[in-house]
């Protein structure tokens, strides 16, 4: 140790008593300071954790100032909410356009929508009720006397109430260019659709490529070749996959991914942009994850287990798949989700093989035209208005809670797994 | 138990159907069992397949690129302005925007990683550990648009509270560096963390037995020792930093910082951190998420960066095992 020859040296070689003790303090002082240095950027992560969450949060709740360009007291003598519907038909009757109010009833005759939607209607087309401001929580909570005096000031005849932006309707509701009528709707059933086909399409061929590396390939050179491949393909960046997904799925396969093949969709307007296209190629995405996770836990039963089962005179699928998948598959299946989970949040592969971003209908299959939640979210966080930053952050939310319940079952499912074994 | 009775009962009635028809004990071929294994093997295949692909697409489009008469190779590796509208195509300013990210993630990620490595290698008790690892693993669970959105929403502002406004650009390199940074912290300490704890107790005891410290242990017997798992963990994380492409799409600029050495100033502005620069997978994702014609000389040129960024990133990571193997120490 060059600190220990350094000081205190007599000329025997050996250091006094009174300077080994110094050495020795030292030593362990500094031993002190570096372990608080190690131990600081360790709980970093930690801290990190707490800013983000803390940032999200911080803009999904707050303050809203609405403003009405009309005034619902000239219009009704009562407070909105209390209207009947007869009442409600009779202000739009009043107060539309004729043009306006033909297009509503043509879309749904008046008569036979609820209080509810049609007071909905009121709001947007007669009261025209705006979000004209929005404070985080912070303000919120410590400036709120600020915000109303700005508010007084600036938009004399608005009105400040508390707002969610994650509720119930921010779930239901389907895209809108009015972030306060926004939601996820159409962006959670986009991800949905795309992980139904990602699953169908990695799994089985994920586990199938474990199985053949494990059990059957023996030590050949193309054998070594699709293993080094495997682990190459799990280093390759994203968007790389989403360029690959766009030349083959959306271009060159055009007529399977639109459904223009199976006179599905109208062939003059076909487009391979599609949740199909999206979901295999999410499904390339994930597969070398997927195969690793399961060569790891094919290799983990035991080999004694196909031992007694070649000796009962079993065949090799017979042992594989009485034997070795029933044991390997709860971890296959851990792999599998949190691979999934991975996917659920990739957002660069779908910028490049095109999900829209402004979709208001349903998905209703795998040729459909789709968005996705991270989709949603990149969309809303880069436009320069704050209520979009605010949904953004209420979309973050709902995408981490989908997040964070998947990697739970696969927590769970490591646990049980863990215990079955120790007995 | 069940399973093996489950066995034995099977096996019971195959042998017992096999005595009714014959007992012939040669060697059968099982047309089944091939069409599996064929399968099977198509299954591995297709990760050679992606690769072909991978390489094939980006290498078409790119020979499509380069084959185009308004486009030089020598002009893409050393021209330093990207204006796709005026034809000028050279990539140097978005590769110098992708390094100055990287290594703003590196500086971040590298000193922190390694440290959290050694504390939970070294230093922490079962109970610290089980507090601080799922820690990391939320960490790296999170999606890169959520990173994206932090970047945006918080780190910008604080650079911009603490060096001002007139300093820091509202899009920078900086912020999604260091965003970036935070991103593969969790990777290079699990990667670290993992290379630490294969170095055999004896070592470790050895070196107190020497007297050493807990510290002087860590750091001049187990670190030197796990060196070579090291430094292929941050030769990942850079990869994985290069490749990153949502925060530096959302924070660091919707343009490329197009320079020209003789009248720019080199730390003013072209390695400046503080203004904004588009990366080579920024501009992928900003081109290809527009409205983009197929053949138009754009949508080959987000290819040609695509081959370079599949490069650089494939040579890193062969790199990072090739370490791995040629320097490992191996302990019997």
């Amino acid at each position: 140790m060059s600190s220990v020859s350094q000081t205190g040296n007599t000329s025997s070689g050996m250091p006094t008593d009174e300077a080994m003790h110094r050495n020795i303090a030292q030593r362990r002082q500094r031993g002190r300071i570096w372990q608080g240095v190690l131990f600081a950027s360790t709980t970093i992560g930690m801290l990190v954790l707490v800013i983000l969450l803390a940032t999200i949060i911080n803009e999904s709740f707050g303050l809203i100032a609405v403003q009405s360009t009309v005034d619902p007291a000239t219009i009704a003598d009562r407070p909105l909410e209390e209207l009947s519907k007869e009442e409600l038909i009779v202000i739009l009757e009043d107060n539309l356009k004729r043009r306006v109010y033909q297009r509503l009833e043509r879309e749904q005759p008046l008569a036979e929508r609820d209080q509810a939607a049609l007071l909905e209607i009121v709001r947007v087309e007669v009261v025209q009720e705006e979000v004209v401001g929005s404070w985080p929580l912070n303000e919120t909570l410590f400036n709120r006397a600020a915000i109303e005096a700005e508010v007084a000031e600036e938009f004399p005849r608005a009105e400040i109430q508390f707002r969610s932006w994650i509720n119930p309707d921010f779930l239901t509701n389907p895209m809108s260019s009015v972030p306060a009528l926004a939601g996820v709707r159409t962006a959670l059933l986009g991800t949905l659709w795309m992980i139904g086909i990602t699953i169908l399409f990695a799994f089985p061929i994920g586990v199938g490529a474990a199985i053949y590396l494990e059990e059957y390939a023996t030590d050949t050179w193309y054998n070594r070749i699709i293993q080094t491949n495997i682990a190459n393909l799990a280093g390759v960046p994203s968007i790389i996959y989403g360029m690959l997904g766009l030349a083959i799925f959306v271009r060159a396969f055009e007529p399977l991914t639109s459904g223009t093949l199976f006179g599905l969709t109208d062939p003059t307007t076909a487009n391979g942009r599609t949740i199909l296209s999206a979901g295999l190629t999410m499904g390339l995405l994930i597969l070398p994850v997927i195969i690793i996770a399961a060569q790891e836990s094919i290799r983990a039963v035991p080999n004694s287990l196909r031992q007694a089962s070649y000796g009962l005179g079993a065949t090799k699928w017979q042992t594989i798949w009485n034997h070795v998948l029933p044991g390997a598959m709860p971890g296959i299946l851990t792999g599998t989700i949190l691979s999934v989970s991975r996917a659920i949040g990739e957002t660069a592969p779908l910028i490049v093989v095109g999900a829209s971003t402004f979709i208001v209908t349903d998905p209703d299959g795998p040729f459909s035209k789709f968005t996705a939640l991270p989709i949603q979210i990149y969309n809303w966080t880069a436009r320069p208005q704050d209520q979009f930053r605010d949904i953004a952050a209420a979309a973050i939310i709902v995408l981490l809670i989908v997040l964070l319940t998947l990697n739970a079952i696969a927590v769970l499912l490591r646990d049980y797994i863990r215990k079955r074994r120790s007995i | 138990m069940a399973e093996q009775a489950r066995v034995s009962a099977e096996s019971q009635t195959a042998a017992a159907s096999s005595t009714a028809v014959s007992l012939d004990f040669r060697k059968r071929t099982r047309i089944g069992e091939s069409v599996i294994q064929g399968f099977l093997f198509f299954c591995g295949a297709v990760s050679i397949l992606t690769t072909l692909g991978i390489v094939f697409v980006l290498g078409e489009e790119s020979l499509l690129f380069f084959l185009d008469e308004r486009v030089s190779i020598v002009e893409f590796l050393t021209a330093t302005s990207w204006q796709p509208a005026i034809e000028d195509f050279g990539i140097i300013p978005l590769i110098n925007a992708t390094f100055i990210t990287s290594i703003i993630a590196m500086v971040v990620a590298i000193p922190l990683g390694l440290g959290a490595a050694i504390y939970l290698s070294e230093y922490a008790s079962a109970r610290i550990r089980g507090i601080l690892k799922p820690v990391l693993e939320i960490l790296a669970g999170i999606p890169t648009v959520v990173y994206g959105y932090f970047a945006i929403s918080f780190m910008t502002p604080v650079l911009r509270g603490m060096f001002g406004k007139d300093t820091v650009q509202i899009y920078n390199s900086a912020s999604a560096g260091i965003v970036i940074g935070i991103l593969i912290l969790p990777l290079i300490a699990s990667l670290s963390e993992d290379a630490l704890s294969s170095v055999p107790r004896a070592l470790r005891q050895a070196s107190y037995g020497l007297g050493a410290t807990r510290l002087e242990t860590a750091v001049r017997v187990v670190v030197p020792s796990a060196l070579s798992g090291i430094i292929a963990a941050f030769i990942i994380g850079i990869s994985r930093a290069i490749g990153e492409t949502m925060i530096v799409a959302i924070a660091a600029g919707a343009g490329p910082k197009n320079f020209d050495l003789s009248q720019d100033n080199l730390f003013g502005y072209v390695l400046n951190p503080f203004v904004a620069a588009e990366t080579m997978t920024g501009h992928i994702a900003r081109i290809s998420g527009g409205d983009l014609s197929y053949n138009s000389i754009d949508y080959n040129s987000i290819f040609a960066i695509g081959l370079m960024l599949f490069i650089i990133t494939l040579l890193l990571n062969i790199l990072s095992r090739y370490i791995v193997r040629r320097f490992r120490e191996v302990y019997e």
